[in-house]
């Protein structure tokens, strides 16, 4: 089975090149990529006007399976990251029951076989049940093929843990991934703190609730040569404590998400709940500091944090309604229009923060780069392709998007997972 | 003249023109109080539902006096003896009520927003009496025909509110509705229940209530609940009173003339001394009177669009 992409612009960050160039896929890797192919091929694609670059990699998706089947899938949120020209993706691991056990991760692993589209690779708790007291058993989780570590959705309060866990790691070379926030700051808020939050009579969550906890994560990371990375970075705050500490040596690295640098607060007026979310959507100047982050290197990935949950579950009172809003189909778009048209980031940049830095910060060998030999996990996209977010276009369970409505330009054409095609625009999902 | 709106959500999305039109309104009706028949027929026909997911006894009972004299007919729903008590969501409780042809549905509730949530699923009209700590408008409105029925304007005048901010749906619509008509807005109490980005609704902050107080025209003194100081909002009930309760020797550094306010219920001795309570300067049951005209007014000037068709609700969020 020999797929030709020809015509395209082939960006590959690992190797910094940027140029129209053929690509011949063979059984699954990629055979050469070379000025010009002219081999036979079972399939040919014309990629001219088109972007060729690695599959991107989302490091932050919630399947929602096992547990909440209503929401999510390993099914359906591999079908709808597919379609937003995701080859991988990593699963969070507060399900139900959480991934804190060997057997939970090899459901996942199985399922993702059996049922997945593209790669899944499960993320272990650090914590038994996540419950912030014993460490779950990594060691055992990592034979499993957890790929890292996180109590995503809950932070690990007590340092001492979070000091062990980040020192413990060390022998298997797995990162700790931290969702930074402080429980007693955060408290009962459901939104950013401010002026905003005031007018609407909504409990604030101020932006100290993710700094402290950026700073302490940090700092353990210093004491235990730990490798720390931060999810979901909202704050100027953050940015900072990063850029710094990084210029220090600390082995730290982060990702934020499209919401953070498209949306401000302001966006929860008319209470909204497909605007809540944890951290909250922030203030102007913190959206600013995150495009900085991103432009200058501080931030090293762009992920989804794609959160499904039903309409029953959103549709409510603010205060009543689930933290989250789903990504895998809306990411790509926003990256291309808020930051690569708005000239914040080259193509390779953002190929590098979709693709190239999660493949080589959590050690996906072959993955995340355009060389023969490789993967051939492919993403072909066509920017200036034009369309309108809707409830029925999206693929994913749940269609609890802030940006619904919104008209959006640059979306994957084909999506190649290890030498298949799996989406295609023309055709859609190829089981 | 009407409300070209559906819905009563807050105060912030009121013009000025819309505040005074309803204050006018008002007039006419509390003129009728002093009559020995107090009706009119104006909502004959209209069914009127009072939603309450809180307890409350004043407010629900002035809108149920205010829709009675409009010879509108009067549901009262307690949500502690309701299918709300069987797990029924709001919009369902909200589309049951509506099936019943409910035109005008008043509700209050503990959460923020709650109101806005109704008014975008259903085709009656929402009237918003308290949500969480957002508005109050019909409170912010009754507020403001008062200050100007003594006052004879609110333009210019200086106007203080004390206590709890952080909590108070009262103070966020007095708020807005002081400085869309003109007035000049203090806040004072402990930074701990002074909420953050308030100075951006364009009030001016105290923490001394004495320096507050000075050259005021209007004190409007907010209840402070016995819970705040569990969440460690302020160490003691003691040192609430030291600081900050509303006495007759403080009452002296506004002006002379000063009205003082409280949306009730009161709790003496705490943020309010019965001195002063009991002066002449308070206007507390008179806040209660206008409660009622202010609140027919808003009834009133809702119900042309109350109960209406679809491409109103359209209407009124485009």
């Amino acid at each position: 089975m020999k797929i030709l992409i020809s015509g395209g612009r082939v960006i590959d960050p690992a190797f910094k090149s940027d140029k129209k160039m053929d690509l011949l896929i063979s059984d699954g890797v990629i055979e050469r990529v070379a000025d010009k192919i002219t081999d036979k091929a079972d399939t040919k694609i014309d990629a001219r006007g088109k972007i060729v670059a690695p599959g991107l990699i989302d490091i932050h998706t919630h399947l929602r399976e096992p547990g909440h089947e209503e929401e999510e899938t390993i099914a359906s949120g591999t079908r709808a990251a597919a379609k937003g020209g995701y080859t991988s993706i990593f699963c969070m691991p507060n399900t139900h029951p959480p991934l804190d056990n060997a057997p939970a991760v090899e459901f996942v692993l199985m399922k993702a076989q059996k049922e997945g589209l593209i790669n899944v690779f499960p993320i272990g708790c650090i914590t038994k049940e996540s419950a912030g007291v014993e460490l779950a058993e990594i060691g055992v989780l990592k034979s499993a093929g957890v790929i890292a570590i996180s109590d995503d959705g809950n932070p690990v309060m007590d340092s001492q843990v979070m000091r062990h866990a980040l020192e413990y790691t060390k022998m298997f070379s797995l990162p700790v991934i931290s969702h930074a926030e402080d429980k007693n700051l955060s408290k009962n808020g459901v939104m950013n703190e401010g002026g905003v939050s005031t007018v609407l009579g909504l409990r604030g969550i101020p932006n100290q609730s993710e700094d402290i906890m950026v700073s302490r994560d940090i700092m353990l990371a210093e004491l235990t040569g730990g490798h720390l990375h931060v999810a979901h970075v909202s704050t100027e705050g953050s940015v900072d404590l990063i850029r710094r500490a990084k210029k220090n040596k600390i082995k730290v690295t982060a990702e934020t998400c499209p919401h953070y640098f498209t949306l401000t607060d302001e966006a929860v007026k008319n209470y909204d709940t497909n605007t809540k979310m944890k951290p909250p959507l922030r203030a102007q100047r913190d959206v600013e500091a995150i495009i900085k982050g991103l432009s200058d290197g501080t931030i090293d990935c762009i992920a989804s944090d794609h959160a499904p949950h039903t309409e029953e579950e959103k549709n409510k009172e603010y205060d009543l309604a689930p933290f989250g809003i789903i990504g895998l189909e809306s990411t790509l778009s926003l990256v291309i229009m808020d930051l690569i048209d708005k000239k914040i980031l080259s193509w390779p940049q953002a190929i590098c923060l979709m693709s190239g830095n999660p493949a080589s910060i959590f050690g996906l060998n072959g993955r995340g780069k355009i060389k023969s030999g490789c993967v051939a996990d492919i993403v072909v996209i066509d920017p200036l392709k034009e369309f309108v977010l809707t409830k029925n276009s999206i693929l994913s369970k749940s269609k609890n998007s802030p940006y619904i409505g919104k008209k959006m330009k640059g979306a994957a054409e084909y999506t190649i997972a290890g030498g298949k095609i799996v989406w295609s625009e023309k055709e859609g999902i190829n089981q | 003249m009407q409300l070209q709106r559906k819905d009563l959500l807050g105060i912030e999305q009121l013009d000025r023109k819309e505040i005074e039109l309803i204050l006018e309104a008002a007039r006419p009706f509390k003129s009728l109080f002093t009559r020995s028949i107090k009706k009119v027929p104006t909502l004959r026909g209209k069914t009127v539902v009072n939603l309450f997911y809180e307890p409350s006894t004043r407010t629900r009972l002035s809108f149920e006096i205010a829709a009675k004299r409009l010879s509108a007919d009067v549901v009262n729903i307690a949500t502690s003896s309701s299918s709300v008590v069987k797990g029924e969501n709001l919009i369902d409780t909200g589309k049951t009520l509506e099936a019943m042809k409910a035109d005008i549905i008043i509700i209050r509730h503990n959460l923020a927003g709650a109101p806005a949530v109704l008014g975008r699923n259903l085709h009656s009209s929402i009237i918003n009496a308290g949500d969480g700590f957002h508005e109050h408008p019909t409170q912010g409105l009754l507020d403001l025909y008062t200050i100007l029925d003594k006052k004879k304007k609110i333009e210019g005048l200086k106007v203080l509110l004390v206590g709890d901010i952080l909590h108070s749906r009262v103070a966020k619509s007095n708020i807005w509705g002081l400085i869309k008509m003109g007035a000049q807005v203090r806040v004072a109490g402990p930074p701990t229940l002074i909420p953050a980005g308030i100075e951006n609704m364009g009030v001016k902050v105290f923490y001394d209530l004495n320096e507050a107080l000075k050259g005021v025209d209007v004190v409007n003194i907010l209840r402070i609940q016995m819970e705040r100081q569990q969440d460690n909002l302020f160490p003691s009930m003691h040192e609430y009173i030291e600081l900050y309760q509303m006495t007759g020797d403080r009452l002296k550094y506004a002006k002379p003339d000063v009205l003082v306010m409280h949306p009730g219920p009161m709790n003496r001795g705490i943020e309010i001394s019965s001195e002063v309570a009991d002066s002449p300067a308070a206007v507390i049951n008179e806040q209660v009177t206008n409660g009622i005209a202010v609140r027919m007014a808003v009834l009133y000037l809702l119900s042309a669009k109350a109960g209406g068709e679809h491409k109103q609700k359209i209407a009124r969020n485009s």
